[in-house]
Formats: structure tokens, sequence, C-alpha cells
């Protein structure tokens, strides 16, 4: 902790003993830049996708179908809602109008279909009370007493689309550790080749009695200065980019939504905390057992 | 303070000098002489841990040298003031920046500010405490060398070529505070070829001085 304050307020001299150069400051900066850039919209993208699989789920769960052939009659609809009503764990059940049936297949079919020309089957909507019924219990039910009614519970829609939301999040985490990692090499690849390029400096530091982490403190203080700063620049574009997605016009789809929300903000924000971090433990490293190779 | 007892040191097999035994006490005053490339710079790097002895023992301040880590060579260095026969400054510090650089990596920085200003004027560098080593003649980088082994406060100043190209009245004035500081305790080893300036200090000092030839060091007296 001590070391770290010392290296945000300490003194600017110790960074001054290492001559400034500046195509690997630039570089430094521009890489760690790019990898915040990328690290906000995998971000972006985990989170949005989170949020969207969490909101189908929870539609999905709520809602189930059951599904009459075209031709039922009014007596066969009646006695699949009687059914439902005396289901315990169902909240409500309701037979669409042809009307609601007919704004379902709008997006698909176009509004000027005549619906009674089709054999389109009747739609009973399920809601779930809670805690819900068991959708096994009530499909062997109607197997027994209504064998054309198809129950469809949407579960076997939900897991799926879990699944793929849950792989996705993770596939993002994985991502982001791996730009982590990158940046931690590049990092110390940069402090490596200005460590090289000063091996003349450091051996005049040593000549007038400068210990090892006075001279590493050097390198490590700019190179997580410069992580900071190349990373707060970057976080700063991706926020802007992922701001400026055009938002699609049909509500709810999933590019309208992209970008975070609530404490989601505070990635962006601790990006370049991290990879300030990150850049201070692998230069310190770095400097470190190069220095103990080089007497 | 420092001793080196039957050290022998060499490049690359054949040893430059072996047998060589040598001690500072406080207070005292050397000077070493010999032929270009006897080993003198190299018998200096010895003292200060910049090299190591092939056989022999160097001992500073009381620790085997050989057996000193990183650290306690740092350490041991901050007690060694040393005028380097190239000067070793670092070319985008200014000259005021250079001087005071032992301070600054001892974390003593503050303190710079107490004594630098004397010791620019006293080398005579105070209008070129902005300028960079590249930028001042090869006596000014000297002078300033000097000014960069003493501001520590050392106990031991070793310089090497010290007044190689000052003209006297300047090698004077560079002697005269060396002179002052072996007063105060100090141990000076100054390797020279200047054997007037020799030969002026010796009359005022107990000086010793050493011959170092033929991988020899031999206390040299009436020839000069
Ligand atoms: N790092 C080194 N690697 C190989 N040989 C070296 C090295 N340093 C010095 N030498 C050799 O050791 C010999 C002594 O060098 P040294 O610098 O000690 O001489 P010197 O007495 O200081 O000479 P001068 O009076 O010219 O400064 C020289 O022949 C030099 O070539
Ligand atoms: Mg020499």
């Amino acid at each position: 902790m001590k070391a770290v304050l010392d290296l945000i307020v300490g003194d600017p001299q110790a960074d001054r003993a290492v001559p400034h150069t500046g195509i690997t400051a630039r570089l430094t900066v521009f890489a760690t830049g790019v990898m915040a850039f990328l690290a906000v919209l995998v971000l972006a993208l985990s989170m949005t996708a989170g949020r969207v699989a969490d909101r189908w789920a929870d539609e999905l769960a709520q809602a189930a179908t059951l599904r009459l052939p075209a031709d039922a009659d009014a007596a066969t609809i009646e006695k699949a809602l009687e059914i439902l009503r005396t289901t315990p764990g169902v909240a409500a059940a309701k037979a669409l109008t042809e009307a609601e049936q007919q704004a379902l297949l709008d997006p698909w079919l176009g509004p000027n279909l005549a619906l009674d020309a089709l054999p389109i089957p009747q739609l009973i909507e399920v809601i779930a009370d809670d805690p819900p019924y068991d959708p096994e219990g009530l499909q062997a039910r109607f197997a027994a007493e209504l064998p054309d009614a198809v129950l469809d519970d949407h579960a076997r829609w939900r897991a799926p689309l879990l699944k793929a939301a849950n792989r996705l999040r993770l596939v993002t985490w994985l991502v982001t550790l791996l730009i982590g990692a990158a940046l931690a090499a590049m990092v110390v690849l940069a402090a490596q080749a200005s460590l090289a390029a000063n091996v003349q400096v450091i051996h005049v530091l040593r000549l007038v009695g400068a210990r090892d982490i006075y001279i590493a403190r050097a390198f490590v203080r700019r190179f997580t200065l410069r992580a900071a700063f190349g990373a707060a620049l970057g976080a700063l574009a991706g926020v802007i980019v992922v701001q400026l997605v055009p938002v699609g016009d049909a509500p709810g789809s999933f590019l309208a939504e992209i970008g975070f929300q609530g404490a989601g903000w505070l990635w962006p924000l601790v990006i370049p905390l991290i990879a300030a971090i990150v850049a201070f433990a692998a230069t310190r490293a770095a400097a470190l057992a190069r220095l103990k190779e080089q007497t | 303070m420092i001793e080196l007892e039957n050290v022998s040191c060499g490049f690359g097999g054949t040893p430059l000098f072996s047998g060589l035994s040598l001690s500072l006490t406080p207070g005292s005053f050397h000077f070493l002489t010999g032929p270009s490339g006897a080993g003198k710079t190299t018998l200096l790097r010895l003292c200060y841990a910049d090299l190591r002895a092939d056989q022999g023992q160097v001992r500073l301040f009381d620790q085997d040298a050989s057996s000193l880590g990183r650290d306690g060579v740092a350490m041991i260095r901050r007690r060694i003031g040393v005028v380097h026969q190239n000067c070793a400054f670092l070319d985008h510090l200014t000259i005021a920046e250079n001087i005071a650089l032992p301070l600054t990596v001892a974390d003593r920085a503050a303190e710079a500010a107490g004594n630098l200003p004397e010791l620019l004027a006293w080398v005579g560098l105070t209008a070129q405490a902005g300028q960079f080593p590249p930028e001042l003649s090869g006596g000014e980088r000297q002078r300033a060398a000097l000014a960069r082994a003493v501001i520590m406060s050392p106990d031991v100043i070793i310089a090497d070529e010290p007044t190689g190209n000052v003209d006297w009245e300047m090698s004077q004035r560079l002697l005269t505070l060396l002179v002052e500081l072996n007063r105060m305790g100090k141990a000076v080893l100054i390797a020279t070829h200047d054997l007037t300036m020799i030969r002026t200090m010796k009359a005022e000092l107990s000086a010793r001085v050493l011959r170092l030839k033929d991988g020899e060091l031999v206390q040299a007296g009436a020839e000069l």
C-alpha cells in the first residue's frame, strides 16, 4: 500500500533518473488503451447478454401455451380451460381471441392475412402461479383427458437459452482475463526493453549507491502511470463507442440494450485501476528479476 | 576502512597484478601512479566493489567484499565518494542533478538544497548548474565529478585522474579541497599521472605515493 502511495504522490525525481524513451512510452499508452477499449466492449457485451438472457428466461418461465387443433370446438376449449383452472399452480388461463392470434402472427405473415382461411391452432395462454404447476403432471393429465392438446411449457426453450447466455458470459470473462494477461505480457516486454536500453544509466545509478528497489521504482512508476493513463483513454473511448451503437427501433432487441446499467458502470471506471495494478506488479517483477541478473 | 590483502585481479586469465596489499585508514592520503595500462583504474574499482578480486581478500568497512549482495554494495558505495576516470554522468540530468544524484538515490534529496550551491561555487560551476554533461568541457566535468564524489560527505574519497583535464590553478583548488577533507579524517586515494602535483602536495602532506608497475605495488620514494 505504501509502495502504491509513494508511486502516485512519490518523488518525481525517482522517475527522472531514467531518461524518457519516447517510443516505448507511446506504445505502452497505445497498447494499454487498445486493451482497455476491448475490455470495455467485451464487458458491455457480457452484461447485455446476461441481462437479456435473464429477462427472456423470466418471461418464458411465467408463460406457457396450450395448443389445440385448429378445428377444436367451443366445448373442447372450455374443457381445456376447466382442466387448467383446477390445476394448482396455474394463476390464469385464457384462450386467445382471433385478433390476438392475428397480432402474434403479424410480424411473421403480415397484417393482411385472412386467418380463417388457414388452419391456425387455437392457443390458450397459461400464466404460472408462484409456486408454479408441475408441467409433467399437467402434460400427463392432458394426455389422458384431451390427447389433442399440446402443452408448450417453454422449459425446453428456456434451458438452452440460459445455457447459451451463461456460456457467453463465461467466454467474455475469459476474454477479459486474456486481455489482462496480454496487458501484463506487453508491459513486461516494454519494461524489459526499457531496462535493456538503459543499461548504462543503471550502471551509473549503481555507482552512486542506488539499490535495486530504487532503480526498479523509477521504471515501475513510469509504466504504472502510463498503463493507467492509456487504460483511462481506452475505457473512455470504449464507453463512447458503446453509447454510439445504433439503437435498434424494435424495443427489446438485443442492440437496443447494449451498454452498462446501474452498478455495471463501475467497470469502465475500474478498468484503468486494474490496468495500473497489473502494470505495477508486472513491471516490478520484471525489473527486479532483470536487475538481479545484471550486475 | 578499505583493506586489500594479497589480491590479484586481471582480465581474461593473465592477472594485471597479484599478491597486492593496500590499506586505507581514516586520515590517510595516498597517491597511486604508474604507467598507463598498469591497472590503476582496476585497483580502484576493487576498492568500491565494482570488480571482484580473482584471489585474495578485499575488506570494505569490515565486510568481505565477495560476500556483499547488491544492496550491500550500494550501502558501501554511499560511504565511498568516487571520481571516475570517465566521470560516469547521466546525460539527461543537469549538472546540479548529477551532483546531487548520490543523495537522490539514497532518498535524501532534500539535503541537497543545503550543500549544493556551496559545492557548485566551490568547484566553479555555479553558472553551469543547469547545463547537461555533454555541454561541459572535460575539466568542468571532472570538477562536477569531484563535487558529486564529496556531496555525501563520504568516509573515503577515491579519485581516478581527477585533474587530468584541468589547468594548474584549478587542479590546485581541487586538491586543496581533498586535502581539507583529508584533514577532517577522510581517507583519500588519488590515481594520477601528474607527478608535479604529487611533488607539490607531498611536501604539504604526509602523503604516501604508491607506484603500480609490472603487477607490483611499490612505495615510491626519492625519485619523485
Ligand atoms: N573491462 C575490461 N575488460 C578487459 N580488459 C580490461 C578492462 N578494463 C581494463 N582492462 C585492461 O586492463 C589493463 C589495465 O587497465 P586500467 O584501466 O586499470 O589501467 P590504468 O592504469 O588505469 O590506465 P590509465 O592510466 O590509462 O587510466 C589495460 O590493459 C586494459 O586494457
Ligand atoms: Mg585508469
